[in-house]
């Protein structure tokens, strides 16, 4: 009795700081993001003659974006509620959604870029672009290697079920796909809502 | 319970007075050196030609005198300290444990902060009163407008109409204001030492650096900030002379054949190093306006005020 | 077809002069020699499982200290090729570098220092003692640990790649400022080389601090709380968070530059809509932090060695901690002083001077704090505590020429000049490495069980500050005769070249100083019997709990986690008599060469990001993110020893130390000094020739 209190003590200090130093790396990548920020901040209008963001952005795509992200949040937090509770089915079925729904942004937002490159406002045009590209672009990546971590999770969840190491991992993405949605409102705000204001 | 390692330490006699006595004299020799070295050459930053230079000077002065005064005398407490707690010191009879002076701690926040308040107090002022960018009286300034290249540097004069390249003459107790730009250059720093400080001179940028100078004479112009091979090579010469002799050398360069039109414009702007001084007699119309229009679409340029 | 293969690579860029050959064979020549001794003393195994796949926070010390020592080697020649270069370079003569190569050797001088030499030795020293000194037998996460140090190496790669595969460094300053750092002004891989190398390693940097952060604030020992922690630790731990919060910084910079470079986005090009002053600003608020989270944990290194070399406990712990604290806050809020010529107006410049002559306040408070712990103390002048005089002195003329700098209209005229060079090595030598040193020469009976001769040690410290002085002396006259850095040449009229000479004379005296202590380690392990630490791993009648271990301490460091209960918890103990050990099961993390597999991805993809070659980007990147979810969802990660095994490790490792003690010869033999050491070398060299023992091999 007493070595499986240990053992399960260990694992419970050993999980604390683990989380802990997920939200410290949380906290690094958040200082990259201001960085791209601060640098959008003083080059948004820098745009050598060409055409700022009003004349480019399409509000009701970043509304859509946006609230494709938040309902991912939404189902995301269900998701562990779920496995919170050791529901392995509901835990699948909840995050496949919102895989999709991440899914879905990332192609709204491919088509996004490709519309405007298709129109000649690549990076390279001026210092706005080039901030805008690579701001919503590291954002974009993110989300990608998001997808991409849910997806090996559940499959390895399908493979060897839902114990606790697994929600452990379930909650630092989680919380990085939180993390990323609240960039995301920031960029809504700061780019689409900015560009209109 | 005072284990100390392994003891035993025959010739324990103090095996520091050798290596400070060597290091004394290292120093000592390296002093005079320096100050046969030095001597007759140009210690630019002892050197004032200049009010801002002179201000500067004093400022300087005045710094480092503070801040000796309280640093010296606590290193001498430190090594003093030191040396008399020393283990071989048997006077010393110590309680190792000791030490609860409360007022300590107040004493080691305290002085700095007081070294630093006086500092401040001179250093707010003087940093606004010494702002390159603030005129240096009342009166109109002779201009010249500068624009740093690859690997040399291109002086106009607006109101005389006339361009230098590598050689700058200004006339004495003349308030003069360096509008400084750049082309085709990485960032660079206009600097003549004797008659003031520094700024730095970029494209699309505008930067203003009032001087005056106060003695007659050829002073080293240099750029401190790297940018490039040819970095070394980049020099030129201010030098100051008196109002007529200013006013002649004008004359002179208005008679000279070579002027700079927009061909030979573009021929300078080329990477060269250690070019030797050119002087032009008229340049292309509006050709600081055009520089800095290159870069920014405004002739003003960003302004740092 | 050729472009998709090998990108930009061309056989026209490999090395092609005199001085490049040199460091190219070099590389090349180590290697190999390497490669055949460890084949032939069949030591490559054994390499690998006890050394390089180690998780052991103290194995990783020791790896990070070798790296730092050979790279702190490569930064020194490049000084002595640079203060010859000056010291020739007058007038009619150019000296022996172009000014494009000598330019190229400074910035990598300075890179390498920073990054490779100062970084690695305090990251070595936190891995090693901060666990010890807390009560823990590890870091929080061993395998970001073994990450972090083999993307550290993949960083010592990329900055020394170019010798074997071709190009060159950049040739900007350390720091690359922007628009130099472009394509249009440096079109070649050099700046590419910057970037990467500095990408990988601040990466690893960056784990290695969320680490430390963790480990500190997570794992310490029962009892201990923040303000029971040894003043290293605290130092540590205000230098990791500083790392940290701009390390991030640092690394989206990077990205920005080398998107200009390669993409032609237009972050910081003059054309375009870009913002050259913007990368100033980023830059440094990288930049400057970094230098205190150099300094930092050497303050902590030197509280402790007054306290322990006086025997006293320090003046006022408190005012200590909140020193540190208040220099790590103060640190984030300067960054504006390293360029104060840029043309901003008087009330920024104004501020942010202000704001630097705060940090000198808690530093000096740090110097007094040191002062009243030695008063009424009963000081042992070893070689740590040699080095801390050293220090004090040459950093006080640091922090003297830094107030001086603060001052913007003085700064006018001392920006970039040779005066703010002399100035930040005083500080970076004199507090930095010469902390760096101290600490080596402090815990290095804790790593080896052998103490370091002491008489080659305060040689080489002597030829250290002869040598410093000679260097530095000179520098700051320079500064004030208008001198500026980074110059390849300069008028003969300006009367310079006599004090560049004196500066290269000062460097050969520093060579002298890094070869004795090379030689004192040495002559150490010669006469290891003679040097061997008796006191059961507490040579110095140590005050903290890294001291309570054996030396070196067992791979689990404690075999009972302590409970603690005041600062100098160790002294605590000794006072009261250490308990007779109670064994219990100890979990230890399993070996990996995950990090190493991750790292060797990470400098193929840096590689192929330098050389534009497209297709070893995805596949290196696809092996990266392959390998780390395989990791990612390894479960067995950990081992277990029982207790009864514990109790069976400590006995041999007594039975073992009691031998050894036998072993130790009479004290009679004299310790030895430079020349006993140099005969005992030509007598070891003339044996292998006699009996021709190289036919063994």
């Amino acid at each position: 009795m007493v070595e499986h209190d240990v053992v399960s003590h260990h694992q419970a200090e050993a999980n604390d700081r683990v989380m802990f130093g997920f939200w410290v790396y949380l906290m690094t990548d958040l200082l990259m993001f201001s960085v791209l920020f601060a640098v959008y901040a003083v080059l948004h209008q820098n745009t050598a003659g060409g055409e700022t963001g009003r004349q480019l952005f399409s509000l009701p795509l970043a509304l859509t974006e946006t609230l494709l992200l938040l309902t991912s949040s939404f189902t995301c937090g269900i998701a562990m509620i779920a496995a919170r509770r050791g529901n392995k089915n509901q835990v699948l079925i909840w995050f496949g959604i919102t895989f999709l729904l991440g899914l879905a942004f990332l192609g709204l937002e491919l088509k996004e870029f490709s519309t405007l490159i298709n129109e000649g406002n690549t990076l390279k045009s001026n210092a706005f672009l080039s901030s805008f590209f690579v701001l919503l672009g590291t954002h974009g990546l993110h989300i990608t290697i998001g997808l991409l971590w849910m997806a090996t999770t559940l499959i390895y969840i399908i493979k060897r079920g839902l114990n606790s190491s697994m929600v452990r991992k379930l909650t630092m993405l989680s919380l990085f796909w939180h993390f990323l949605d609240i960039v995301w409102i920031f960029i809504f705000t700061i780019v689409y809502l900015g560009a209109f204001s | 319970m005072d284990k100390v390692g392994v003891g035993k330490r025959q010739k324990k006699r103090s095996s520091v007075v050798w290596p400070i006595l060597i290091l004394l004299t290292v120093l000592t020799a390296m002093f005079f050196f320096i100050k046969y070295i030095i001597k007759g050459k140009n210690v630019a930053l002892l050197n004032p030609k200049g009010l801002i230079a002179q201000e500067q000077y004093n400022l300087l002065v005045f710094t480092v005198t503070v801040l000796l005064a309280a640093v010296i005398p606590t290193m001498i407490i430190l090594y003093y300290t030191a040396w008399k707690y020393r283990e071989s010191n048997s006077v010393t009879a110590a309680l190792p444990e000791a030490n609860k002076n409360k007022h300590i701690v107040a004493y080691m926040w305290a002085i700095p902060i007081v070294i630093m308040l006086v500092l401040a107090n001179t250093m707010w002022p003087a940093t606004h009163r010494l702002a390159p960018q603030r005129p240096i009286n009342d009166s109109k300034p002779l201009t010249i407008q500068v624009v740093a290249m690859r690997w040399k540097w291109l002086f106009i004069y607006p109101d005389q109409k006339i361009a230098t390249v590598n050689f700058v003459q200004i006339p004495i107790n003349t308030p003069v204001k360096f509008e400084m730009t750049a082309d085709e250059m990485p960032m660079s720093s206009f600097w003549i030492p004797n008659l003031g400080g520094q700024l730095y001179t970029m494209t699309g940028h505008v930067n203003r650096l009032n001087l005056m100078a106060d003695t007659v004479g050829d002073y080293p112009g240099s750029t401190p900030e790297i940018n490039g091979n040819g970095f070394a090579g980049m020099k030129f010469t201010a030098r100051v002379s008196s109002d007529d002799d200013f006013d002649q050398w004008v004359k002179q360069v208005k008679s000279l054949p070579e002027i700079l039109d927009s061909a030979k414009y573009e021929d300078i702007l080329r990477p060269s190093e250690y070019n030797s001084a050119a002087f032009y007699s008229a340049y292309e119309n509006n050709l600081y306006d055009k520089v800095v229009l290159k870069y920014t679409g405004s002739a003003e340029g960003h302004k740092h005020e | 077809m050729k472009e998709f293969l090998v990108g930009k690579l061309n056989w026209s860029d490999l090395p092609h002069d005199w001085v490049m050959f040199g460091g190219t064979a070099t590389f090349i020549l180590t290697f190999i020699v390497a490669l055949v001794v460890l084949i032939r003393t069949n030591k490559l195994k054994w390499l690998w499982n006890e050394w390089l796949t180690s998780v052991d926070p103290k194995k990783i010390g020791i790896m990070y200290f070798i790296s730092g020592g050979v790279m702190l080697l490569r930064g020194g020649l490049d000084v002595l090729l640079m203060w010859a270069q000056q010291a020739l370079s007058s007038g009619d003569s150019r000296g022996f570098l172009t000014a494009e190569h000598y330019q190229e050797i400074f910035t990598a001088h300075g890179n390498i220092m920073v990054f490779f030499v100062a970084m690695a030795f305090i990251f070595g020293l936190i891995n090693y003692i901060v666990p010890l000194q807390i009560g823990a037998r590890d870091l929080a996460s061993p395998f970001l640990n073994t990450l972090g140090f083999w993307l550290f190496i993949g960083g010592i790669v990329m900055v020394n790649m170019f010798f074997v595969f071709g190009g060159h460094y950049a040739a900007t300053g350390w720091l690359a400022v922007a628009p130099l750092s472009g394509k249009e002004f440096s079109p070649g891989v050099g700046v590419d080389y910057w970037i990467w190398s500095l990408m990988i390693s601040g990466i690893g940097t960056t784990l290695g601090a969320i680490n430390f952060i963790m480990t500190i604030l997570k794992m310490r020992a029962p009892g201990m709380k923040l303000l029971k922690m040894p003043l290293f630790t605290w130092g540590s731990l205000c230098s990791m968070i500083m790392a940290v919060t701009v390390f991030p910084l640092l690394t989206a910079t990077l990205f920005l530059v080398y998107f200009d470079r390669v993409l032609g986005t237009h972050f910081f090009t003059t054309l375009g809509g870009g913002d050259p002053m913007m990368y100033t600003n980023l830059i440094w608020m990288w930049g400057h932090p970094e230098v205190y989270v150099l300094i930092l944990p050497a303050f902590g290194v030197f509280s402790e060695v007054v306290s322990t070399f006086s025997r006293k406990p320090i003046a006022s712990y408190k005012s200590a901690v909140a020193g540190m604290i208040g220099v790590s806050a103060f640190a984030l809020s300067v960054w504006l002083h390293h360029f104060f010529t840029m043309g901003a107006g008087a009330d920024v410049n104004a501020f942010f001077g202000i704001m630097t002559m705060v940090i000198a306040i808690p530093t000096s408070v740090l110097v007094f704090n040191w002062i009243a712990t030695m008063y009424k103390g009963k000081i042992k002048f070893d070689t740590p505590m040699l080095w801390f005089m050293g220090f004090v002195a040459i950093f006080a003329i640091g922090g003297i020429t830094g107030v001086m700098l603060a001052i913007p209209p003085i700064d006018f005229q001392l920006h970039n000049s040779l005066f703010l060079v002399a100035h930040f090595h005083s500080t970076v030598i004199g507090g930095v490495l010469f902390g760096i040193f101290c600490a080596i020469s402090y815990w290095f009976p804790k790593f080896t069980g052998i103490r370091l001769n002491e008489r080659i040690g305060k040689l080489a410290f002597w030829f250290w500050v002869i040598g410093f002085c000679l260097s530095f002396i000179p520098m700051y006259v320079l500064g004030f005769m208008g001198a500026s850095r980074r110059l390849d040449h300069y008028d003969a009229s300006t009367g310079w070249q006599p004090l560049f000479i004196l500066m290269f004379i000062g460097g050969l005296v520093i060579a002298i100083g890094v070869a004795m202590q090379l030689a004192q380690i040495l002559a150490s392990f010669i006469q290891k019997n003679k040097l061997r630490d008796v006191t059961g791993g507490d040579p110095w009648n140590g005050r903290t709990l890294e001291w309570a271990t054996s030396s070196p301490p067992q791979f689990y460091n404690f075999t009972v986690i302590p409970q603690v209960s005041s600062v100098d918890a160790y002294w605590e103990m000794k006072q009261q008599g250490i308990q007779k050990p109670v064994y219990e099961d100890i979990h230890m993390p399993k070996n990996t060469a995950v990090g190493i597999y991750i790292s060797i991805y990470g400098t193929l993809a840096s590689f192929a990001f330098v050389w534009e070659i497209n297709w070893i980007i995805v596949v290196s990147i696809i092996g990266i993110i392959v390998t780390f979810i395989r990791r990612a969802f390894t479960e067995d990660s950990e081992y277990t020893i029982t207790a009864a095994e514990v109790q069976k490790l400590e006995e041999k490792r007594i039975k073992k130390s009691l031998e050894d003690d036998k072993h130790k010869a009479d004290d009679s033999e004299e310790e030895m000094g430079v020349i006993e050491l140099v005969k005992f070398i030509i007598n070891f060299v003339l044996n292998i020739i006699k009996n021709k023992s190289w036919r063994k091999w």
